[in-house]
């Protein structure tokens, strides 16, 4: 089988997530990349060292600046001509072109897996990873977003892949045009591949307070900061720090979980996570049931004096 | 200007699903059944764009003659009409968005505003396939909508932050929960509902062939974490961090 994997990048670099696909669609057959941009050279280089990739296909165009659906699907379309399987990552950006190819394709695409069985048998999380799927496609051509936390990501290093230009021109944007974008300025890790996460609840109490007892204790461990759904709807944080079924999954080496009490949407997004501490002053919240290492207590005495300690 | 609006009836959210035995799939059987929250938020929206030049909302639904209770609800928020186009199977995303489109072009609405995904299937397809076999526009995790004649400008929350997209109409938007708080239905408005237009059809009636690509051999529950260790006090938590390697 050959397949094609959409290279997420920012124009400069390429994306941590697309690596894990590349695990993916190594377990299905030859690997080509998809670089579609507006002056992709340095990144088209950079995928071409990725282990186990045969081609990098670059589409290079002004219209591909910003990965817009609109332009990114009809041009995976022509190019599935010659590839049995398209596998993006689901962030964001794969999230809202793989289906738009899958549509065009007259492919029922097959999202979010977690494994892949054989060629045509997956697994997937539904019902916000309360179930785990497999299911079987019928489709002449698959149509595949991976969970970036579900494999191992490809080296970086070692791939010598042929870079092929592909036709990128012609492409206009019509129906849709990018107008800008407000991305935060991380000073930390990235939630979604961070190692460490510190992660606050409602019993912060306050924006102040999260700021002030999270961040020296994240700032200290190099870890990135993450936040439950309450802690996000009472303000404290911003919306893209949310970690759970209605925000980010995650699955870092060390997930803390500081005044989170564990709710099943908050669990569905971090219990994949490899070591799970959790500190909570009521010793009964459902957190110390998925907790490898609890601390009852008060997190204002707990977190500074861990900060300090560590 | 015409909203179309595509809910779904699912568990609802705040009930724990529970795996079949026999691995078929989530028990559905005598549990309380609800509007998808993300549809909830699109219907809450477009009843929000009647100050801003929308003058009727359609809602519409695939899936089991219960699903009315769901369209029942859309009206009672405040959609105008709803049309159920009734399937005892499962219909896949693509299957719904052929249906969708199909309707789409018999409505010529200016917008369709969606959820981003449904809390069942966890697919996150419909609007995407939707937008891709109209040709038209999509901007999705929306946060922020704008309507104006032409167009709309919809800000999208993406991976770090948020992103900002014109698009002009007919385009489709799906919701993400930012993007408002949905009003709970009143009791006179509930009454009334029942009064509101409610259209059947069936797959057959637009000539969809909606048969599933995906055949689903068996769900599971997920592998169970059990209680680790309750830690004494700060010494001890620093210790353990130490020993993970993630401390010094």
């Amino acid at each position: 089988m050959k397949t094609l994997v959409w290279v997420e990048h920012d124009g400069k670099t390429v994306k941590d997530a697309t690596l894990a696909v590349v695990t993916a669609a190594s377990k299905l057959g030859e690997v080509d990349l998809l670089v579609a941009g507006s002056g992709v050279d340095a990144v088209a280089a950079e995928a071409a060292k990725i282990a186990g990739v045969s081609n990098v296909l670059t589409a290079d165009n002004e219209a591909l600046e910003h990965p817009l659906a609109e332009t990114v699907a009809p041009l995976v379309v022509k190019l599935m001509a010659d590839h049995d399987a398209f596998l993006a990552p689901a962030t964001s950006n794969g999230k809202n072109i793989a289906p738009r190819v899958a549509a065009l394709l007259d492919v029922m695409q097959i999202s979010d897996i977690l494994s892949v069985e054989s060629a045509d048998t997956f697994t997937r999380p539904i019902y916000a990873g309360n179930a785990i799927a497999t299911v079987q496609t019928s489709d002449k051509k698959l149509v595949i977003t991976v969970r970036g936390t579900a494999f191992e990501k490809a080296a970086p290093e070692g791939g010598t892949a042929t870079v092929v230009s592909t036709d990128g021109a012609g492409l206009e944007q019509s129906v849709s045009t990018y107008v800008g974008s407000e991305i935060a300025k991380l000073e930390r890790p990235e939630l979604t591949s961070a190692k460490v996460i510190v992660s606050g609840g409602r019993a912060l109490a306050s924006s102040e307070n999260f700021h002030a007892v999270i961040e020296p204790l994240a700032d200290k461990l190099g870890a990135a900061v993450g936040a439950s759904r309450a802690a996000v709807d009472a303000g404290y944080v911003p919306n893209d720090y949310q970690v759970g079924q209605t925000g980010k999954i995650v699955a870092p080496e060390v997930y803390m979980a500081i005044g989170i009490s564990g709710a099943i949407q908050h669990l569905a997004g971090m219990k994949d996570s490899k070591t799970i501490i959790a500190i909570n002053k009521d010793e009964d919240a459902p957190i110390f049931q998925v907790a490898d290492i609890g601390l009852v207590g008060d997190l204002f005495k707990i977190v500074p004096e861990l900060t300090e300690k560590l | 200007m015409k909203v179309l609006v595509p809910v779904k009836r699912v568990l609802d959210y705040n009930v724990k699903p529970r795996v079949k035995a026999d691995g078929t799939g989530v028990d559905l059987a005598n549990v309380k059944m609800s509007m998808n929250p993300f549809d909830e938020i699109a219907v809450e929206e477009a009843i929000r764009l009647k100050d801003k030049g929308v003058t009727e909302i359609v809602a519409v639904s695939i899936g089991e003659q219960k699903s009315q209770e769901t369209l029942r609800t859309a009206l009672a928020m405040g959609a105008d009409r709803a049309i159920l186009v009734v399937s005892d199977e499962k219909v896949e995303p693509l299957g719904v968005a052929k249906l969708l489109k199909a309707i789409v072009e018999a409505e010529k609405p200016d917008l369709v505003i969606l959820g981003k995904q449904a809390i069942d299937d966890d697919n996150n397809q419909t609007g995407q396939m939707l937008a891709g076999l109209l040709g038209v526009g999509q901007a999705t995790f929306a946060s922020k909508v704008d309507l104006t004649a032409d167009s709309v400008t919809v800000t999208r929350e993406v991976d770090g932050g948020s992103e900002t997209e014109k698009l002009s109409l007919p385009a489709i938007i799906t919701t993400d929960l930012r993007l408002n708080e949905p009003r709970y239905a009143s009791l006179p408005n509930i009454m009334k509902a029942k009064s509101k237009p409610l259209d059947q059809k069936t797959p057959a009636d637009y000539g969809v062939d909606v048969t599933p690509r995906l055949t689903t051999l068996k769900v599971v529950e997920p592998p169970k974490r059990t209680a680790g260790v309750k830690v004494a006090d700060v010494d001890e938590l620093v210790a353990k961090l130490k020993a993970l390697g993630v401390a010094k």
